[in-house]
């Protein structure tokens, strides 16, 4: 094949898993796969799937390999369910937390933590606080290393109905929005 | 290499490329695969803004309209995208392993010479010389799975079959394939 003429070729990526198709089989998700290119490229689907192509593809193999490799896809396809299961559990259990801490006697912040569970991008959202409520916000690592979103200026409420907001946007709109009182500890006298 | 990759933790900074630098780039690149000459203007257009990203341990990405191109390690040759090597398909040297093999390459293991010489892989007739990066392919497909370096001649490959053949670089589904840039 001589390399005059552009050989630009477009190439369908699976929507499911972002491999090409012919490589869905080890994406562990071949089931969804299957059905996502039966709708989308019928075509496609004939060429990898249909009763030949299958068969050519396991000439190679004996019986007992064959079986083999199929228990592996499926036990492979129950691992990647259980993962996305449990993912979506977390995204749903998981809360957004509004600290209202105290800066000195008069001034507070409002620390918001837990934004990036939600696939929201912390350094966006500070900058989006910044120029709606017109003061300073920025990221920070809190104790236990999370990102943390800090907002001067004692805005709960209107902190709390932005993100309410913003995650019914997203579709989140089961999810909590959690207020906080940071209080200082008093020293106790001795 | 991009096993553990995150946008968020591993790139540093992203600058936009001077015109004359993306010349040079645009040259070396050709000079790298030559039969990229006559498609290098697809890649890389003329008015098209290079931009270089800069991740940790000396790597740098170069993407275009927020697609990554191709990524250079330190000053090693560059090594080009996955998806590049997918729109471009005959540009790039190419070898063909087993099937067997696909699995682990897809989980980041490097290539052993005897998945080279089975049955199912081909090897390209001339030789290859160490250090060349290649397209790898696998048994019954067409579209490339991974990109790697050449660690012995395609010829002692065949001939002494032990050891590390290719260290892959890229494959599918790795922190390179996924990497959203805005």
């Amino acid at each position: 094949m001589t390399e005059e003429g552009p050989s630009a070729r477009s190439i369908i990526y699976c929507g499911i898993c972002t491999f090409p198709p012919e490589y869905c089989e080890f994406g562990g998700t071949l089931q969804k796969c299957k059905d996502w290119l039966k709708d989308e490229h019928p075509d496609l689907y004939d060429k990898l799937y249909s009763e030949d192509a299958l068969t050519t593809a396991t000439e190679g193999l004996s019986l007992e390999k064959q079986e083999k490799v199929e228990r592996e896809i499926q036990k492979l396809q129950a691992k990647e369910a259980n993962r996305a299961e449990k993912e979506l559990k977390k995204m749903l259990s998981s809360k957004v937390v509004v600290k209202r801490v105290e800066r000195s006697k008069r001034k507070h912040v409002i620390a918001v933590s837990g934004v990036e569970v939600f696939g929201i991008d912390p350094k966006k959202l500070a900058k989006t606080f910044a120029s709606k409520f017109a003061t300073g916000a920025s990221v920070t690592k809190n104790v236990e290393g999370k990102d943390e979103i800090v907002i001067q200026g004692d805005l709960g409420d209107e902190v709390e109905d932005y993100v309410t907001a913003l995650l019914e946007e997203k579709g989140l709109d089961g999810v909590k929005v959690e207020r906080i009182e940071d209080k200082p500890k008093k020293k106790s006298q001795a | 290499m991009f096993k553990k990759f995150n946008a968020k933790d591993d790139i540093h900074s992203r600058t936009n490329i001077k015109s004359s630098v993306q010349r040079g780039l645009k040259s070396k690149l050709v000079e790298q695969f030559p039969k990229l000459e006559n498609v290098i203007d697809e890649v890389i257009p003329k008015k098209g803004q290079l931009i270089v990203i800069k991740c940790t341990d000396k790597l740098s990405l170069y993407a275009m309209d927020n697609e990554v191109l191709f990524y250079q390690h330190f000053d090693d040759p560059f090594v080009p995208s996955l998806k590049l090597i997918h729109r471009f398909t005959d540009c790039f040297p190419s070898v063909r392993v087993d099937r067997g093999a696909i699995k682990f390459i897809l989980s980041g293991a490097n290539i052993m010479c005897p998945g080279l010489t089975s049955k199912g892989a081909t090897l390209p007739d001339e030789n290859l010389p160490a250090g060349t990066v290649v397209a790898i392919l696998a048994e019954g497909k067409e579209t490339a799975l991974a990109v790697g370096k050449l660690i012995m001649d395609t010829d002692d490959i065949k001939k002494i079959n032990k050891g590390i053949g290719i260290e892959v670089g890229t494959h599918l589904g790795d922190g390179l394939w996924s990497l959203e840039i805005e």
